[in-house]
């Protein structure tokens, strides 16, 4: 996916402008906020358990090497195929490779951020293979010809409205007379549509929320079952997923479920939590013939010896762009590549570079929510002051915030100095604002002024009038 | 250590440099609130602001620096205090990690950290107000700032003091504790997002219907302000020090005189 990241500004003014858009993310603060807060509400170890998920990951990413190793042999030995990408390009081509070799005309998938961040669709496209997302709200962005917006809602940009528009434009062949107002006739239209991919796949691709050392197994969590039906339905299923989602065992898994459904949706658990090892064994009633995995690091494994580590947690549950006001005001398009909101400000500039998305992590009131929330208890805002280090090493962000900047700290270092330049200037803004209390309009604070007053100062300093209080002055 | 003839601990205020130059009004009635809680009270020169506008940029070095003079300016007193949970935040959590590499300065701001506190929570806290003589006839309402209300825990403690004072009634807006736009740098940098996070917590302020907004940080109060002046909104707006002090014959954040 070709990024957007260096219009992120021009990005934002669009999306507060596109009522549709604004419409939607409305509904956040009352959907999957309300919901998450409700389902930690009713477990009382939930701040115990985000420790101990920590703790899991944190151990795992220490022996990172070990696990992904001990993972290959036990799914080998399971019948798996085990592939190792170093780079997009390489996972891409070992699947079109794999696509290839089964003579595949259908690809139906299942939800992978994965597959987005390596650009497979054009690239299955390009081979002339016909590519199905399954997941419904994959399938609307599929349809639209637009990109997820959010990891675990991929249309949550969308309205009802704009749904069952596209489907009466898509869907030529059903009555033109049929009556779609509620969404459970929508799920219903998109399960018979998809129904026939479902059957008629040669491979079905889906991503992994986690990899088991112990087992060999992949495991993924949905809500509609389409993961189910593309993994067992087609002749060979492809598991593509990123080197840091192998965790040691089962129980491990365990414990970070109880997290994962609960941060994402507030439900207690997905509906679908599927275990897959190797492909169809031969008293089997069903599943693949051949199961092959595409282990992606794309730059993941340079993170493990820095700060960025912590990213590394990450189980994809969205809580923290739920919970962004950043995110809820400008909705995932605006980011510009694959992940948006918090955890896409810090995964981003990570993996495709800060000097290409230095927006990404400035765009942040630092005002903690998203580590508040996040059930692997990675510190966001921390994250994306070190990217912003980083930026201002490489002398950004620009020449005149630069200098703004480094005359205030020059001035704010000599105290007395400072203490005068202050006098002046507040009693300087004091003078022309008191009557009014606020200025419509200021120089140097346009962006400001633009949307709100600025708030005129009372005239003089506390350190002048704590002075003349000190000498016996009345205030 | 505490003053030697009064026997009362020693409170360094940290007045925060919007005080200092938007509105002292706040720092006379942090004083007023502190000494009505048995502190004695000082105000050292050598102080400017805090740092975060360079620690927030990427800037480590001028943050470093500012840490550093802040620790120097404030040593020798029992309690450094801030009207500011943002600004007690950075001098508490942020300074130890700013200065942790620094074998000179790492133990002297871990030190320093324990010894600052955010105002309202040091009331209660560690003085252990329970009531204030404070008085206001009219609905009020109050915004949690970010950073004191996730980095410092500071929720209940305003709000036990709001309780006491006589003829105010608090009514909660809807997302009280949702960021207010406001993010230092990030409303220079990002005005039109800032603009969109600050309507909607205007709105929420609107619903509930006060007289009055609180909250204990001015950058916040400044942008809160700020929109409902343009917004003809007739809300009135101040640090929750000043009605918690009963020092209200200034006019408020915005107002005119």
């Amino acid at each position: 996916m070709k990024p957007t990241i260096e219009s992120f500004k021009q990005n934002a003014r669009v999306a507060l402008h596109d009522p549709q858009l604004q419409r939607a993310l409305a509904g956040l603060p009352t959907g999957l906020v309300a919901n998450r807060a409700a389902a930690r509400a009713r477990l009382p170890e939930f701040e115990d358990l985000r420790d101990i998920g920590r703790d899991i990951k944190d151990h795992t990413l220490a022996h990172l090497d070990l696990y992904l190793e001990e993972y290959e042999r036990k799914a080998t030995a399971a019948g798996a195929h085990v592939h190792w990408a170093a780079t997009a390009a390489e996972a891409r081509e070992i699947i079109l490779q794999i696509c290839r070799d089964a003579d595949a005309k259908i690809v139906t998938k299942g939800k992978s951020m994965i597959s987005e961040e390596i650009g497979l669709n054009s690239a299955l496209e390009s081979a002339g293979i016909e590519v199905v997302e399954t997941d419904l709200g994959e399938y609307l962005v599929q349809i639209r010809g637009e990109t997820p917006s959010h990891i675990i809602a991929p249309a949550i940009h969308l309205t009802q409205d704009q749904v069952e528009a596209d489907f009466r434009r898509l869907h030529k062949n059903l009555p033109q007379d049929r009556v779609l107002t509620e969404p459970a006739q929508l799920v219903g239209e998109a399960r018979q549509v998809l129904r026939e991919k479902f059957l008629a796949a040669d491979v079905g691709i889906t991503g992994a929320n986690f990899l088991i050392a112990e087992t060999g197994s992949s495991v993924i969590v949905t809500n509609e079952g389409n993961g189910d039906l593309t993994q067992s339905l087609a002749r060979v299923h492809v598991v593509v997923a990123s080197i840091e989602k192998v965790v040691p065992t089962r129980e491990d898994v365990s414990s970070i479920l109880r997290l994962l459904a609960r941060s994402a949706t507030g439900q207690e658990f997905s509906t679908y939590t599927t275990f897959s090892t190797g492909p169809r064994r031969p008293d089997d009633p069903d599943g693949p013939q051949a199961y092959h995995v595409v282990l992606l690091d794309n730059g993941r494994s340079e993170l493990l010896g820095t700060a960025f580590r912590e990213v590394l947690r990450c189980i994809r549950c969205g809580a923290c762009m739920n919970h962004c006001p950043v995110y809820s005001a400008i909705g995932g398009h605006a980011y510009g590549w694959v992940y948006p909101g918090p955890i896409g400000s810090v995964l981003t500039p990570s993996l495709i570079g800060v000097k290409h998305a230095a927006d990404l992590p400035n765009a942040s009131t630092f005002c903690g929510r998203c580590e508040q929330v996040c059930p692997m208890k990675i510190p966001l805002p921390k994250l994306m002051r070190h990217h912003r280090e980083t930026e201002f090493s490489l002398g950004g962000p620009s020449h005149r915030y630069r200098l703004g900047l480094k005359t205030w700290a020059w001035f704010a270092q000599r105290p007395k100095l400072y203490h005068v330049a202050t006098r002046l200037a507040t009693a300087a803004l004091g003078a022309f604002g008191r009557r009014r209390g606020a200025f419509r309009r200021l120089p140097f604070a346009g962006g400001w002024t633009r949307h709100r007053d600025f708030p005129a100062p009372q005239g003089r300093t506390f350190q002048q009038l704590w002075a003349e209080h000190k000498a016996g002055a009345p205030r | 250590m505490s003053d030697p003839f009064s026997g009362r601990p020693r409170v360094g205020l940290f007045v925060t440099c919007l005080v200092d130059l938007m509105r002292p009004s706040v720092g006379f009635a942090a004083v007023k609130l502190l000494e009505q809680a048995g502190c004695s009270v000082d105000v050292p020169a050598a102080q400017t602001c805090c740092g975060q506008p360079a620690y927030n940029s990427g800037d480590k070095a001028d943050a470093a620096a500012l840490a550093r003079q802040t620790i120097a300016a404030f040593e020798g007193y029992d309690y450094v205090v801030a009207p500011s949970g943002s600004c007690a935040g950075m001098l508490k959590l942020h300074y130890p990690a700013l200065l942790a590499d620094d074998p000179k300065w790492s133990g002297k701001a871990k030190a320093f950290a324990e010894r600052v506190y955010e105002l309202i929570s040091f009331l209660v806290d560690v003085r252990g107000v329970e009531a204030v003589e404070a008085e206001y006839q009219g609905r009020a309402t109050y915004h949690d700032s970010c950073s004191g209300l996730r980095e410092l825990g500071i929720k209940d403690q305003p709000r036990r003091l709001l309780s006491s004072v006589k003829g105010l009634e608090l009514k909660e807006m809807a997302d009280s504790e949702v960021c207010c736009g406001f993010g230092g740098t990030f409303a220079i940098k990002f005005p039109d997002i800032s603009n969109a996070m600050v309507e909607k917590k205007t709105a929420n302020v609107a619903a509930a219907g006060p007289n009055l907004l609180l909250a204990g940080d001015l950058g916040c109060l400044m942008n809160m302000a700020g929109k409902l002046k343009r917004e003809g909104r007739k809300i009135a707006v101040r640090h929750v020090a000043e009605v918690l002090a009963g020092e209200l014959s200034d006019p408020p954040i915005a107002g005119s005189k």
